[in-house]
C-alpha cells in the first residue's frame, strides 16, 4: 500500500499568448484560464498508477489562492482520494516559501499517522520555472529525491523510476520514503470519468492557513521578450502555393 | 571569485557550459576581473586537452572532484562537491548550465546553503544588488530577479551566451579534490544507463527535413499527408506538444523546449502557431516553411517562406506535385 502526495500548482494557460498582470508580477490568467502542468499532469497519472497497483491512495496538495480548488477538484476527478489547500497570495510566494509550506503539510500528517511514502512533484512549474521546489522539499524532509524522472515503479518498498540523462535512459533504485520530480512524456494522463467526477465532488477539500511568513520570490518584475523581425516570404494561398513550394525544394535539394 | 559547474559530454565541456563559461566571464569583467574556477565531476579522458580547453574559454583553474561517490550520477552527491569545493575557494557566485543537470545540483546546493536559486538566467544588470534577468513560462517571458545573499547561485539559459574562446590562452591549472559525500547523499544515486540506441526521437534530431504538424491537424487522423510528404522527402514527422497532450502522437515526436531541439535543412510546420517553446526546439532549422490559415500567426511571421492556406488541402497539393515532377521518396 503506497500512499502518494502530489503537489500541483495552479498556473495560467500558457499555449496562446501570454500577457503579464499590470504590476508586472505574474503572468495574467483571466482571460486564458488556468491548468496544472503538463509535468503534473503525468505525476498525477504515475500516482494513480501506484497507488491502483498497491492499493493506496493519492493526496493532492496545493499552495495557492482558494481558486486553486478548481484545479484540485478537476485532478481528483482522475482517482485521487484527498486534497490539501494551502491558501496563500501566489506573488507573495517563492519556490523557497512553497517547499517549507509542503514540507510542514507532511510533518504534521505524518504526526497524526498518516505517511506519504511517495511525493510527486513537476520537474518545473509552468509559470514560474524555478526548477527546485521538489529538491528543496526533499531536501527539508531529510528524503532522498530523483529528479526530472519520466516513468516510477514501487514494489516492496523501494521506488525504481527513470528517466532521460545525458548518455542514455537512466535508472534509480531508492528505499521509500522518498521523493520524485517528473517529466512529462513517460505516461498518457487520463481523462476523467463521470464517476471520477461525482466521487471528487464529494471529496472535502482541506484548507490551511500558511504556516510561516513567506519570504518571497526576490521578483523585480516580468517583462516579455521583443517580438523579431519578419523577414518572411509568402509563396501563395491555398493549393495554388504547390508549384512555388516544389520549386523551393528543389531550390533546396531536398527532392532528391 | 566565480565558480561554474562544468559537464563533459566525450571527455569535452558540452555547449552549454561553455555558454555558461562565456556569461560568468562577462560577469567577471563587470567586477574588476574576478578570478573564473571551473569545477568538473567524476571521470575525465584527457586531462590536458579539458585544461586546454577550459583555460580558453576563461577558467583559471579546474577544481576535479575525484572518488567513489563520483562513479555514477548523484544529484545530492555532486552538489556535496560543488558546496565543499565553494568553501574552500570562498566564491561568490556559483552557477552551472541551465540543463537538467544544472538546474538540479543548483537547486541541491541551494538548499544547502539555504540561499535563492535563479534558474536559467540570459543576462545580468550590476553587481549591487545583483540582478539577472532569467525565462520564465518555457521562455514566453522574463524575469528580472534579485539574487542578493552569497553565494549567488543561478544556471544559464542555452543559447543566451555565444562561444567565444580565447587564443593562446594558457590551460587551466588542474586541482584534484577527493571532497567528503555523506551516505544519505549517495541513496539516490543512478544505478544503470540504457543505451542511446532505445532514444526513438534519433531519427527526429537527425532528420534533413522534418514535417511538423500541430493542432491545425485537427485529430490523429489528420497526419496522413504529413507523414506521406515527409516520407516523400526522406524526412521525419515532428509534432507540438499540444498533439502529444493530447495523445494523437507519441511524444517522441514532439519538437520544442520539452521535446526535441532540431536543426534539419527544412523544417515545414504546418498548423503550429509557433509558441516560443516550440520555437525553442526548431529555431536552428536552415530554411522554415510554414503553412497555416492564420497569415499572423507567430510561426508563419518568424518563418522565411509561407503558405496561408488549409494544411489538409496546402499539404496534398505538394505531395501531388511532387510526384508530377517524378519524385519518389
Ligand atoms: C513550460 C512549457 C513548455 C512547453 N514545451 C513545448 C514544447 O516542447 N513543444 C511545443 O510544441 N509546445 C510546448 N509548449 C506549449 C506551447 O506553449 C503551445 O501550447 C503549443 O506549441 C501550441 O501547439 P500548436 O501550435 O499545435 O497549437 P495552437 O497554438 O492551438 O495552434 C494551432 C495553429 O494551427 C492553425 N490551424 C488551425 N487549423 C488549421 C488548418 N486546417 N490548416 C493550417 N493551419 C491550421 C491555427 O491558425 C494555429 O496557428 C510548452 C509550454 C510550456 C508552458
Ligand atoms: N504553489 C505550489 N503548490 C504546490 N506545488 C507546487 C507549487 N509550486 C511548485 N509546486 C510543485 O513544484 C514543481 C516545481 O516547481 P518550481 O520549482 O517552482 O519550478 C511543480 O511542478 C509543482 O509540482
Amino acid at each position: 500500500m503506497t500512499n502518494v502526495l502530489v503537489c500541483i500548482k495552479r498556473v495560467p494557460d500558457s499555449s496562446g499568448e501570454v500577457l503579464l498582470t499590470d504590476d508586472q508580477q505574474g503572468v495574467d490568467g483571466r482571460y486564458v484560464g488556468f491548468t496544472v502542468s503538463n509535468h503534473e499532469s503525468c505525476a498525477v497519472e504515475l500516482a494513480v498508477q501506484t497507488a491502483e497497483a498497491t492499493g493506496g491512495a493519492v493526496t493532492l496538495l496545493t499552495v495557492g489562492p482558494s481558486e486553486a480548488a478548481e484545479q484540485l477538484r478537476d485532478t481528483l476527478a482522475l482517482g485521487c482520494q484527498a486534497a490539501v489547500l494551502v491558501e496563500a497570495e501566489p506573488a507573495r510566494l517563492g519556490p523557497a516559501d512553497v517547499a517549507r509550506e509542503i514540507a510542514h503539510v507532511v510533518r504534521e500528517k505524518e504526526a497524526a499517522g498518516t505517511t506519504y511514502d511517495l511525493i510527486l512533484l513537476g520537474n518545473d512549474a509552468a509559470d514560474s520555472g524555478d526548477f527546485q521546489v521538489g529538491i528543496r522539499l526533499a531536501h527539508a524532509l531529510g528524503r532522498p529525491v530523483v529528479n526530472g524522472v519520466s516513468t516510477v515503479e514501487v514494489a516492496d518498498g523501494h521506488l525504481t523510476a527513470r528517466g532521460d540523462g545525458p548518455g542514455g535512459e537512466e535508472t534509480y533504485s531508492l528505499p521509500l520514503p522518498a521523493v520524485a520530480t517528473v517529466l512529462e512524456g513517460g505516461v498518457e494522463p487520463r481523462y476523467p470519468t463521470l464517476r471520477g467526477r461525482m466521487a471528487a465532488k464529494k471529496v472535502e477539500i482541506e484548507t490551511r492557513a500558511l504556516s510561516a511568513e513567506p519570504a518571497g520570490a526576490n521578483r523585480v518584475r516580468l517583462l516579455l521578450p521583443p517580438p523579431a523581425p519578419s523577414t518572411v516570404e509568402v509563396l501563395g494561398e491555398g493549393t495554388e502555393a504547390a508549384t512555388a513550394v516544389a520549386d523551393l525544394f528543389e531550390k533546396l535539394g531536398v527532392t532528391r | 571569485m566565480i565558480l561554474v559547474l562544468v559537464e563533459t559530454e566525450n571527455g569535452a565541456a558540452s555547449e552549454i557550459s561553455l555558454e555558461t563559461l562565456a556569461f560568468a566571464r562577462s560577469l567577471a569583467a563587470e567586477g574588476g576581473g574576478i578570478a573564473i574556477r571551473a569545477v568538473v565531476v567524476g571521470a575525465v579522458e584527457d586531462r590536458d586537452a579539458l585544461a586546454a580547453e577550459l583555460g580558453a574559454h576563461g577558467a583559471a583553474e579546474i577544481h576535479h572532484a575525484v572518488g567513489e561517490a563520483f562513479t555514477s550520477y548523484a544529484g545530492a552527491a555532486w552538489a556535496a562537491a560543488l558546496q565543499a569545493i565553494r568553501e574552500s575557494t570562498g566564491s561568490v557566485v556559483v552557477t552551472a548550465a541551465g540543463s537538467p543537470r544544472g538546474n538540479e545540483v543548483l537547486a541541491h546546493l541551494a538548499a544547502r546553503l539555504d540561499v535563492p536559486m535563479a534558474a536559467n538566467a540570459t543576462a545580468f544588470h550590476g553587481l549591487a544588488p545583483f540582478v539577472v534577468t532569467r525565462q520564465v513560462v518555457g521562455g514566453a517571458a522574463l524575469e528580472e530577479m534579485k539574487l542578493d545573499q552569497r553565494p549567488a547561485v543561478f544556471s544559464v539559459a542555452g543559447h543566451s551566451w555565444a562561444v567565444s574562446p580565447v587564443e593562446g590562452a594558457s590551460p587551466a591549472a588542474w586541482v584534484e579534490v577527493t571532497p567528503e559525500v555523506a551516505e544519505s547523499d549517495l541513496v539516490a544515486r543512478v544505478v544503470a544507463t540504457g543505451t542511446k540506441e532505445v532514444d526513438h526521437s534519433d531519427s527526429l534530431k537527425s532528420a534533413r527535413v522534418v514535417v511538423g504538424a500541430g493542432r491545425g491537424a485537427g485529430g490523429p487522423e489528420g497526419f496522413g499527408a504529413v507523414a506521406e510528404l515527409a516520407e516523400l522527402l526522406g524526412g521525419a514527422v515532428g509534432v507540438s506538444r499540444v498533439v502529444t497532450s493530447l495523445g494523437w502522437r507519441p511524444h517522441h515526436e514532439q519538437v520544442g523546449q520539452t521535446g526535441s531541439r532540431i536543426s534539419p535543412d527544412l523544417y515545414v510546420p504546418c498548423g503550429i502557431s509557433g509558441a516560443i517553446q516550440h520555437w525553442a526546439g526548431c529555431a536552428s532549422s536552415k530554411t522554415i516553411l510554414a503553412i497555416n490559415t492564420d497569415p499572423e500567426a507567430p510561426m508563419m511571421t518568424k518563418a522565411n517562406y509561407a503558405v496561408v492556406g488549409d494544411m489538409h488541402e496546402v499539404v496534398p497539393a505538394i505531395i501531388e506535385e511532387l510526384k508530377s515532377r517524378g519524385v519518389t521518396g
